[in-house]
Order: C-alpha cells, then structure tokens, then sequence
C-alpha cells in the first residue's frame, strides 16, 4: 500500500483569512495583561527589595506561586475556579488577559528586582552625598538607569507571554489557535492550518525581536 | 560670610566613635576635630579605616558608640538621625574614588541635578553656576556629552563641580586619584589644590604623599582602625613620633 500524502498549499493558504479574527485576540490578550503585568512587576519587584522583611515577604509569596505553577493552571483557575468564589461567571478574554497579568507579573517582579539591584552602589551613595532624598535618588538616578537595563529582559517576557496566549484556546477565547481548531473542524487540513497558525505567532514575535533591537541599536536600552 | 558663630566652632567633631563591622573592630575611639578652612589629609594604608573615617561624616557608614556633629547638626549610632542626615548632607560635598557620575545624565544635567532637586533653585539660576563650575574645572566644552564620553580624569573633574555646585561647606575626598591612569591625576589635583587656595575646608583620604604635604594644614595616619598619629605635614613626614607611622612612611615613600 502506498502512503502518498501531498501538502496542500491552496489550503493553506486559503486558511489565513480565518485566521486573521485570531491576530487581534491574541495581541489584546498578550499585552493587555502584559500592561497590568508590568505594573505588578514594578511594585512587586519593589517590595521584593525593601529592607523591611514584612513587606518583601508577599512578595516572595507572589513570585512564587505565579512562576511556580502553571499558566494553563491558573487560567483554568481564574476561568472555571474563581467564578464558584465570585457567583458569576467570569469572561474568557477578562481570564486571559488576568492569567497573563498575574504570570507575566511574577516574572517581571524578577526583571524590576534584577533591574534595580544591577545598578552600582556608587550611584545611590552619591545621589545621597548630594542631598537627594532615597525617593528622589531612587526617582531620578536608580530607577531611569534600571528602566534601560529592563527592556532587553521585558522584551523576552513578552515573547514568552505572547506564546502563552495559545494554550487559552482552552477557555474558548477565540485567538489564533482557537480559530485554527474552529476552521480544521471542518476542513481536516490540520498541517496547513497549524503551520500557517505557527507563521502568526512567528510574524508577531519577530516583528517585536527587530522592534527591540532597534531601541539598543540607538542606545535607548542597556548601559 | 557664615552666619553666627559657627566659624568659631569645629564644622566636624568626632567623638569616641567606634564602628564594628560583625566581628571587625573598624573604628577604635576615634576623636577627631575639623575646623572652618582647615585641609585635613587622612593617611594609612588600604583596609586601615580611613576611607570608613569620612564617610562617617556624611552618613555613607553608620557607627555604633561615640558622637559626630557635623556642621552643628548630631549624628546619632546606628544611623538613626535620617533627618539631620539629609540637611547634612545638603551641606557636606563628596568626591569618590570610583567618580560614580550618573551615566544616563550629560555632563551639564549631572552638576544641576541637586541643586535643582535638594536646593529647589530654578533651572536658569543652576545652569548659570553650573558653566561657571565647569569653566573653572575646565569641562565646559563638554558640558553636553555624557559622562562615558570623557577620560577618567574629566570625570573626577565634573565629579567635582557636581559636589561643589550645592555649595557645600566641607567637601569630602575618598582617594579622587586612586582610579586615575597616572597621566591624568595631576589635573584633578590641580583642580583641589585650587579648592584647597580659596579656602574650603576639605577632609582628603589619599595616597598622594606630595600633594598631602603641599596642601594639608594637618595630617592624620590612621592604622587598624585607630588614629596613631597626626600633625603637620612637616612634622608627620619629616619627623614622625610613632613607630606605626615611620614604618608605613618607610614603605610608602620608598619608591
């Protein structure tokens, strides 16, 4: 018996305009929670430096348990789980963009902490020999000096999360890979489909990769 | 050109300070007074405590026993004065061995930071003291770039006129020339030897043995923590009482 099998370009290509619906999904849910995650990071990544150990304390807590397990976990969590809390049901694209901000948060906790304590100690005491407050040596010298060596880090999350994304097929949000199943439900083109799908993801996260190798290239990041 | 009485009074006096650090007896009993206009030059070698010394003053080391004033302000054991700590430091310039300018700032935007933020001095008022500072030190044709862009030297230099730019009235030194390729320490002992001429009172960590004996009023030699020895450069050098002293002289001026 003879297996031939041919892939279909025509297929493949006539998958992409029901893919597309998939691209804005993916992107809002991406860096929506990548925006709140952001802010997570920064305030958790903070306390996870304070001298004081009752406030590092929930921070650790924080990054632990988000780094520590998985996102589909906690997606599925925030999906199926929290509702029986909360009474309600909770929307697929509210879980997503959620499930992203609290995991890209823990991570980015890690980045902010990296960020700050990277910075030479020399830079403080002479913000402090100058009269500056901490607030303001922090504000004025630590923090735009942190920011720079940040990005290259921040960028790598992002990609991670943006990847991410995929498993909320899960929940039914309708990103690529969901559109993909949708569409080879009644095609059975899974190969065209699928690589097409991984295309997306690839024309997404290497647009992003030059975006940030233009930001070091003109200085902007680093240091 | 002070106000009050203060000239009359020390700006620093340490008292019986002692600083342990775990097990390390940094500090021993040390007492020590600075007046208004005196060039104090610390001396010892590495590890001796004398870096530790001056940046007791300003609150960059905390200590455990003994008391320091400062510009008649109190510095409390254990860093607890956060308060007098800041208006201190307000009034207490530094220059440090390793520059530590802010990279991400030019030149220009380094020497107003303070006194715009600490001193709430308008930008136009800063700016106008920054060129002069800058010309003085000879930076201000570089006041745009950042300091990567300068020799080790240059940024001593710019280092100096940020301290100078709050118009303190004691600058600190912790071994300026110390990170210096040897071709470029003469141009920020210039600059200081200049400070040192108009009268500013400076405390001066440094293992240039001619230029402490050109310009101090008084120097200090400071061993395992303790201060062994001091006088005037004349006599410290020439005529040294301890045997500490003339021993790490032996060594250090050999060569």
């Amino acid at each position: 018996m003879e297996v031939t099998f041919q892939f279909d370009w025509a297929a493949a290509f006539r998958s992409i305009p029901h893919l597309l619906p998939g691209i804005p999904w993916t992107l809002l849910i991406s860096f929506g929670g990548l925006a709140i995650g952001f802010f997570i990071g920064i305030f958790f990544g903070l306390l996870r430096i304070s001298p004081l150990r009752w406030l590092r304390f929930p921070a650790i807590l924080y990054i632990e348990v988000f780094r520590g397990t998985p996102i589909l976990v906690q997606v599925l969590f925030i999906f199926y789980g929290l509702p029986q809390l909360l009474g309600g049901p909770i929307n697929a694209l509210t879980a997503g963009i959620a499930a992203i901000a609290v995991n890209s948060g823990a991570y980015i906790s890690e980045v902010v902490r990296g960020g700050v304590q990277s910075i030479e100690r020399g830079q403080r005491e002479a913000s402090l020999s100058l009269g500056l407050s901490r607030t303001q040596a922090f504000r004025y010298v630590i923090w735009p000096q942190a920011f720079r060596r940040m990005i290259p880090p921040l960028g790598n999350q992002a990609i991670i999360s943006i990847k991410d994304t995929s498993l909320f097929s899960v929940i039914g949000v309708g990103e690529l890979v969901r559109q993909g199943q949708i569409y080879i439900a009644t095609t059975f083109t899974a190969l065209e489909v699928y690589l097409m799908v991984a295309l997306m993801y690839l024309a997404i996260t290497w647009s992003l990769s030059i975006a940030l190798r233009q930001l070091e290239r003109r200085g902007l990041v680093g240091q | 050109m002070t106000q009050g009485d203060t000239t009359s009074t020390p700006i620093v006096r340490m008292e019986k300070v002692n600083k342990h650090f775990g097990s390390l007896h940094v500090l021993k009993d040390i007492d020590l007074e600075v007046q208004h206009g005196e060039v104090v030059v610390v001396i010892g070698a590495s590890g001796s405590g004398k870096s530790t010394l001056i940046r007791c003053i300003n609150g960059l080391e905390e200590f455990q026993q003994g008391h320091i004033e400062v510009d008649d302000k109190e510095l409390l054991p254990d860093g607890k004065s956060a308060r007098a700590l800041q208006k201190i430091r307000t009034e207490v310039g530094m220059v440090f061995q390793q520059f530590n300018l802010f990279p991400h700032l030019s030149v220009l935007d380094n020497v107003i930071l303070a006194p715009m933020k600490v001193r709430g001095w308008s930008r136009a008022d800063a700016l106008e003291i920054a060129e002069r500072l800058l010309e003085r030190v000879g930076i201000a044709d570089q006041s745009a770039k950042h300091p990567a862009q300068l020799s080790g030297g240059q940024q001593q230099r710019v280092a100096l006129a940020r301290a100078l730019a709050m118009e303190p009235r004691l600058m600190l030194f912790d071994e300026p020339t110390s990170a210096l390729d040897p071709e470029m320490i003469g141009e920020v002992l210039d600059a200081m030897r200049e400070l040192a001429k108009e009268g500013m009172t400076m405390v001066i960590v440094t293992h240039e043995m001619g230029f402490a004996r050109e310009v101090a009023d008084r120097v200090i030699f400071i061993d395992r923590g303790e201060i062994v020895e001091q006088g005037p450069p004349e006599t410290l050098f020439d005529a040294p009482q301890n045997d500490r002293t003339r021993n790490f002289l032996s060594r250090v001026l050999k060569h």
